[in-house]
């Protein structure tokens, strides 16, 4: 159950090229969303969008496709996306709302939905939410630091950056790539991250990564009668290219070994901070 | 019933048939209602404003009450009735709980009985006023006479803006004089946030519903459910936007999703270097940041279930709600 529960897995990537040409792998999010938003299945959706410092998001209300372009890629640091939930379905008045967001942002997603204490209005309107896998993420100053003093490249000039095949790359405008091992990187990573279950946005309707899948397309769950809903839906309307999971290297099998890798990891490090001091511990949430 | 059977009506167009000898003679209910169609009773025939003479004929009898319902009061304290505003705020979702679920045996605003009664389930709003010796003495009947007291919203938990005003002030004279109700008796449950919102009431209230009433799946379940709910009440009666400071980020435990900053009432919290930066000055003190939290309290039993649980209450609403 490290993949939680979903009805199918597909590997697939957008099938408009504009998309593709500034997405992080297969353009799934970006692609999902700016069908729904067409077809009405949402008004708008919170996205991270760009901020006043590169690579350095802000969560954005996009009711357009061209607001949804600007998300486009991954930026890997912290984007709180649920800070705009409740702005989204008050101040913009959206009664359809699509969310995406890291497994910890879905987590609270339905924590909020289930227990919307202070979520007034927010959980009868959520229409799609989009996952996306997380291993773990990196404060601001922390990327900034893995980005100009060990990969020498200066925010300013990145183009994209990417974790895969055991390294954290920088790609420049002038087309450099620079590349560290990512066992240089978990120095940086934030706390909170390292008590974290869930890799693959277990909670989603939709959830997605590049892990499991070649270059430029993305590995797909589809989890929920919402999910599957929409994804066929946009599948019947040729909104993207799909191939049959089993058939791509290095397939799920590679997303499960990280699945594991990271829930194990994890556990570990709740118990330990639970016997951290002398009689003492530090808090565990999940109890 | 005079006022809810009348508001009823409002909302859902339906009358009471057994009900009428008793109508009270000053507003009498109105024998035109404006009445908004049902989408599945008439498709695309009358526009939703149009007057519509009630005929008897189709009236349809109110269904026999279910034996089975709990009994739930509202009882006021020192608040400002914007919870019992927001449990109203369920409209038709409101007609569903009081028809098939619950009955709404004692309330001030909306239901006409003076005593607190016995009764399943106390929803208490507002802080205990100790200088009104009344309020002491309803406080203390409620937790005699409900099997489950639930501190509805931040005043009846916390004391929230009856005891400061805003946050960090100097408690005030008259500030001592509320005390949040887990001061005066034991608490089962706290349901903070300034009001709560609507939805989550009703999601309490379903869920009280199934552990008084349902099979012993549901039990569980709704054991499972309110269990976060009843830790809160344990955790005791100081909240503050610092617990997020105490409690989540210097346990290590914050990963800045910024689900506290859309729970806060009164924006009192943005996000800085991807953690949450609280305006002390503006805090309430409702204790809404830290509940809502998914690093407070996160149950993996209930959570996972969101669909399904989802699904049944709104299956139990009628597809209620806004």
């Amino acid at each position: 159950m490290v993949l939680g529960s979903y009805k199918t897995a597909i590997c697939a990537r957008a099938a408009d090229p504009g998309i593709l040409a500034k997405s992080q792998d297969g353009g799934i999010v970006t692609q999902l969303f700016a069908f729904a938003l067409e077809e009405g299945i949402i008004d708008g959706a919170v996205v991270a969008g760009p901020g006043d410092e590169p690579f350095k998001p802000e969560p954005i209300v996009a009711t357009t496709v061209a607001e949804l372009l600007e998300a486009r890629g991954t930026r890997y640091t912290i984007c709180p996306n649920m800070s705009m939930i409740k702005e989204a379905t008050r101040t913009y008045g959206l009664d359809k709302v699509g969310i995406v967001g890291t497994p910890c942002q879905i987590q609270a997603l339905r924590k909020a939905q289930l227990y919307p204490m202070g979520m007034r209005s927010v959980p009868d309107k959520i229409a799609l939410a989009v996952g996306i896998f997380c291993m773990e993420n990196f404060p601001y100053q922390g990327l900034e630091t893995m980005v100009e003093d060990l990969c020498n490249v200066k925010m300013e000039s990145a183009v994209k950056m990417d974790i895969g095949k055991g390294k954290f790359s920088v790609y420049t405008e002038r087309g450099a790539v620079s590349q560290i091992p990512l066992k240089l990187t978990h120095k940086f990573e934030q706390g909170g991250c390292h008590v974290c279950l869930d890799y693959v946005a277990n909670l989603a309707d939709v959830s997605t990564g590049s892990v499991g899948t070649p270059d430029g397309w993305s590995t797909v769950f589809v989890r929920t009668k919402v999910g599957e809903d929409v994804w066929g839906r946009a599948i019947g309307a040729g909104y993207f290219e799909t191939k049959d999971i089993a058939d791509v290297k290095p397939g799920l099998d590679l997303v499960t070994k990280l699945a594991n890798e990271k829930i194990s990891k994890n556990q570990k490090t709740l118990e330990e901070r639970a016997t951290f001091g002398v009689n003492k511990g530090l808090r565990n949430p999940y109890l | 019933m005079g006022l809810l059977s009348y508001l009823k009506e409002i909302f859902t167009g339906k009358q009471d048939a057994p009900e009428a000898p008793v109508a009270p003679a000053a507003p009498a209910a109105p024998t035109k209602v404006e009445v908004p169609q049902p989408a599945e009773a008439k498709p695309a025939q009358t526009p939703a404003d149009v007057k519509v003479e009630q005929k008897p004929e189709e009236t349809k009898m109110e269904e026999l009450p279910v034996a089975d319902k709990i009994t739930i009061g509202h009882v006021h304290m020192s608040g400002c009735t914007g919870c019992l505003v927001s449990l109203a705020d369920n409209y038709e979702g409101l007609f569903a709980l009081l028809d098939n679920y619950a009955d709404l045996v004692y309330c001030l605003t909306l239901a006409d009985v003076r005593d607190i009664p016995k009764m399943d389930v106390a929803l208490v709003e507002g802080s205990v006023c100790i200088n009104d010796h009344h309020s002491v003495e309803d406080i203390k009947k409620a937790r005699e006479n409900a099997t489950i007291v639930v501190a509805l919203g931040a005043c009846a938990a916390y004391g929230n803006v009856t005891r400061f005003a805003r946050g960090g002030q100097w408690n005030q004279p008259q500030h001592e004089s509320y005390l949040p109700i887990g001061d005066l008796i034991d608490v089962d449950l706290y349901l903070p946030a300034c009001p709560p919102s609507k939805e989550s009431i009703r999601n309490v209230a379903v869920m009280a519903y199934l552990l008084l009433k349902g099979t012993d799946e549901q039990k569980e379940l709704a054991a499972a459910y309110l269990k976060p709910l009843m830790d809160l009440a344990a955790r005791g009666v100081e909240a503050c936007g610092c617990d997020l400071m105490v409690d989540v980020i210097n346990q290590g435990l914050c990963m800045g999703c910024g689900t506290c900053v859309a729970a806060c009432p009164v924006r009192a919290i943005d996000m800085v270097y991807g953690k949450p930066n609280i305006d002390r000055e503006m805090c309430i003190k409702c204790g809404v940041c830290y509940a809502q939290c998914p690093r407070s309290f996160f149950n993996f039993d209930v959570i996972n279930q969101f669909e399904a649980i989802g699904e049944a209450i709104d299956a139990a609403m009628g597809k209620g709600g806004e």
